[in-house]
């Protein structure tokens, strides 16, 4: 397996082979199914959830309209306090401005927080063709990493490995990397830990640089936050003399104050915790003159846009960037439990990743045309979401464009998309439909003859027809429609009226 | 009240059998129920699928066939929800591409007397208990529309509750997706069938003989696995057992 998603199949097909792997079904199973039980539990405390869920929605609105303002109100503070704020157009560009940082440091290694926008822009991959050794700290991006493998959840990159693969992958590659494994790893929770403890540890001792993401951004104090579980990412904070952050333009909240209601709602709704073991914060760096306090001595922010501000023109698509990264729509969901997190082709899977990853990257590709049909509309995952992101409503919004085209924004500009080639026979389907669907007797027409040949109908369908019969009997059409029988027994009541 | 019944068009083609449970069920009601001949589809297949408007037609077709009705009344979930939710929002988007509010006003009207059955049931004629007899161990998919669209909650239950003879057993995971999902069932027949799958899955282990919901267009995709299968298990609208009665039992 390799470490990006270039090339991706259409998620029909990439979720085909996770479908039949049971293994992987077992695992994704176990694991979505025990975290939803104990999200609804956290969620189930707070008798206020409903509205904090609106105040998040609305806090997330109100930035979201104003974010020209917010943004720069951010880059004033951090400015103010001793960081250098940096803009990247798009991923190349991000990369480009990391890249150079840490080459000016004069070091060939970082050790990294667990961050989204860092896996989204693929800054792993750009630094190792300069030559620079990006470490991933936190555990399941450490599996993720050492096994030359792809994150398959936003909250558990790992969760598609069970223990004995976490083991196997541990006692194979650690030596590679730097310290090995302990001879005679077995895989219990805690002997694993501990091989990843002292794996890390050298690496968090002797790092300069460090490289996050964060999940919050203050306007007004500058301040950036990082909510997480382990205590790696406070290492990788704290410790290395120049810390570089690469974030998302949507993670703004514009006052001090709004961080209570998500770091209420944001614990509970990923790691269905009351409150998360870590939440570091810092505003610029230590303090410049004295050289006292905690900290970096060098702070960059690398404010992030690639595809954000194009997302943001479109009225009903924006809601996306609501997101707060919990991924409690990945584990309430169907369909990502069963075709796991690798078959969206993105590092943002599952349902928030089906309406995102076509709106950042497009519609072009085959994986991004597909993924908005990537879900029935159950809607479970807006029933879960802690920013009251619709889903159902954004999915049906890009299916909308796949098939029609229509007007979007594209790198700043408005250009109008053409339909998606694929879709000539669904289209003339829809159009026959929606002309018999206005005619009765046409449609009439159509069921008599349904029943009259009723006989003669296939238990299996050919062509396109397979992927209903392959696995499911047809409905057997009855002698007469329901609209006869009516007309046959209580035809003159319409009549007397 | 002139009650008008939308029956939907897959079940007017496909399941005529719910659409005369539902008119038996009213009248014995005291309903008086009216087929309004020229209603055929909500639009719904076209919404969802990316064909919003191929389905304004649709929509306002809907509402001209409904428009003298004192209320609307359909066995389905799902096309109840394409009517309550998603009319009003295809008035929105027409609106916000500057097509004016004509499709808003259209449409207006039949949005707040449409009503899913078991919402006109015990809402409007305040009845659970409907005089049903159907002795046989059931067990509940609540469908996914019916349920986080609509909001039925208790009600289908509740009604089911009060049948006769009935043992109503609680089917595990109920609020998961079957798998239908429109045009979902063919565009990632993998995934669809899996969830199909589970959901049988599920329900068997119930013990029930049958599995009843609220809406056939799920119970198309349950029942056509159940028969792959050559399962025992039948799937049964929620509207056949609440039309059953002693002297005239659903078999």
């Amino acid at each position: 397996m390799s470490g990006t998603f270039v090339g991706m199949p259409a998620f029909p097909e990439a979720a085909r082979d996770a479908v039949r792997d049971t293994t992987l079904r077992g695992n994704l199973r176990h694991a979505t199914h025990t975290i939803r039980a104990k999200r609804a539990k956290a969620v189930a405390e707070l008798e206020d959830w409903a509205r904090l869920r609106e105040a998040g929605r609305q806090i997330k609105d109100r930035t979201l309209r104003r974010l020209d303002h917010y943004l720069v109100q951010l880059e004033e503070a951090v400015t103010a306090a001793g960081g250098t704020v940096h803009w990247a157009a798009d991923a190349d560009e991000a990369n480009r401005i990391v890249a150079g940082l840490v080459r000016a440091t004069g070091e060939r290694e970082v050790v990294k927080v667990k961050s989204m926008a860092t896996q989204e822009i693929g800054l792993n991959e750009a630094l190792a063709a300069e030559g620079i050794a990006a470490y991933e700290t936190d555990l399941a991006e450490l599996i993720v990493q050492l096994g030359d493998d792809r994150p398959s959840h936003i909250l558990v990159p790992a969760i598609h490995r069970n223990r004995g693969e976490i083991r196997d992958i541990f006692a194979r590659t650690m030596s590679e990397w730097g310290r090995p494994a302990p001879d005679g790893l077995t895989d219990t929770p805690a002997e694993l830990a501990e091989a990843a403890r002292l794996h890390l540890r050298e690496k968090f001792l002797r790092a300069k640089v460090g490289i996050s993401g964060a999940n919050f951004m203050v306007a007004e104090t500058g301040t950036l936050v990082v909510v997480e579980s382990e205590g790696n990412g406070r290492m990788c904070l704290t410790l290395p003399e120049t810390l570089i952050s690469v974030v998302g333009i949507e993670k703004l909240v514009p006052t001090w104050r709004d961080l209570e209601v998500f770091l209420q709602t944001l614990p509970r709704s990923s790691t269905a915790e009351r409150m998360n073991p870590y939440t570091s914060m810092w505003t610029g760096t230590r303090d410049g003159l004295t050289g006292e306090g905690d900290g970096p001595r060098a702070f960059h922010l690398v404010l992030l846009d690639n595809g954000r501000s194009d997302t943001l023109a479109d009225e009903v698509g924006r809601q996306a960037l609501r997101c707060i990264r919990c991924s409690a729509c990945l584990n309430v969901c169907p369909v990502y439990e069963r075709a796991g997190g690798h078959a969206y082709g993105s590092v943002y899977p599952g349902p928030i990743g089906a309406i995102l990853s076509p709106q950042l990257r497009g519609t072009a590709s085959e994986i991004d045309a597909s993924l908005p049909y990537a879900s029935s509309l159950c809607g479970a995952c807006y029933d879960v979401c802690p920013v009251a992101i619709d889903i159902p409503e954004v999915l049906v919004h890009l299916r909308e464009r796949v098939v029609q085209g229509g007007p979007v924004t594209r790198r700043g500009a408005k250009v109008t998309l053409r339909p998606a080639k694929g879709h000539a026979a669904e289209r003339a389907a829809m159009r026959a439909a929606a002309f018999a669907f206005t005619r009765p007797g046409t449609l009439a027409a159509g069921q008599r003859l349904a029943a009259r040949t009723r006989r003669f109908h296939p238990r299996r369908l050919p062509g396109p027809g397979r992927a209903w019969s392959d696995s499911r009997e047809l409905p057997k059409v009855p002698a007469e429609p329901f609209r006869d029988w009516w007309l046959r027994t209580r035809g003159g009541k319409d009549a007397e009226k | 009240m002139r009650v008008a019944l939308f029956l939907t068009c897959v079940n007017d083609t496909l399941y005529p059998d719910t659409g005369r449970a539902v008119v038996k069920l009213l009248e014995r009601l005291g309903v008086d129920v009216d087929f309004p001949a020229g209603q055929t589809c909500c639009g719904q297949a076209h919404y969802n699928t990316g064909y919003r408007h191929r389905a304004e037609p649709l929509a306002r077709h809907f509402a001209e066939v409904f428009a003298g009705y004192d209320a609307v009344v359909t066995p389905s979930g799902s096309c109840g929800a394409m009517v309550r939710e998603l009319y009003p929002r295809m008035g929105a988007r027409a609106r916000a591409e500057g097509r004016g509010t004509s499709l808003t006003s259209a449409l207006a009207p039949v949005v707040p007397k449409t009503y899913e059955l078991t919402e006109f049931l015990v809402d409007v004629l305040g009845v659970t208990d409907v005089d049903a007899y159907y002795p046989h161990r059931v067990t509940y998919h609540p469908t996914c529309h019916g349920l986080r669209s609509l909001g039925l909650g208790e009600r289908p239950t509740r009604l089911l509750a009060q049948v006769k003879g009935l043992d109503l057993v609680e089917l595990p995971g109920a609020d998961e997706c079957c798998g239908f999902g429109g045009t979902f069932s063919v565009k990632n027949p993998d995934v669809s069938a899996a969830m199909g799958l589970d959901k049988v899955r599920a329900a068997e282990s119930t013990g029930a003989g049958v599995l009843c919901a609220a809406d056939n267009s799920c119970l198309m995709h349950i029942g056509g696995t159940l028969a792959r299968l050559d399962s025992a298990m039948r799937p049964v609208h929620l509207a056949e057992i609440l039309a059953s009665t002693e002297e005239e039992q659903l078999v």
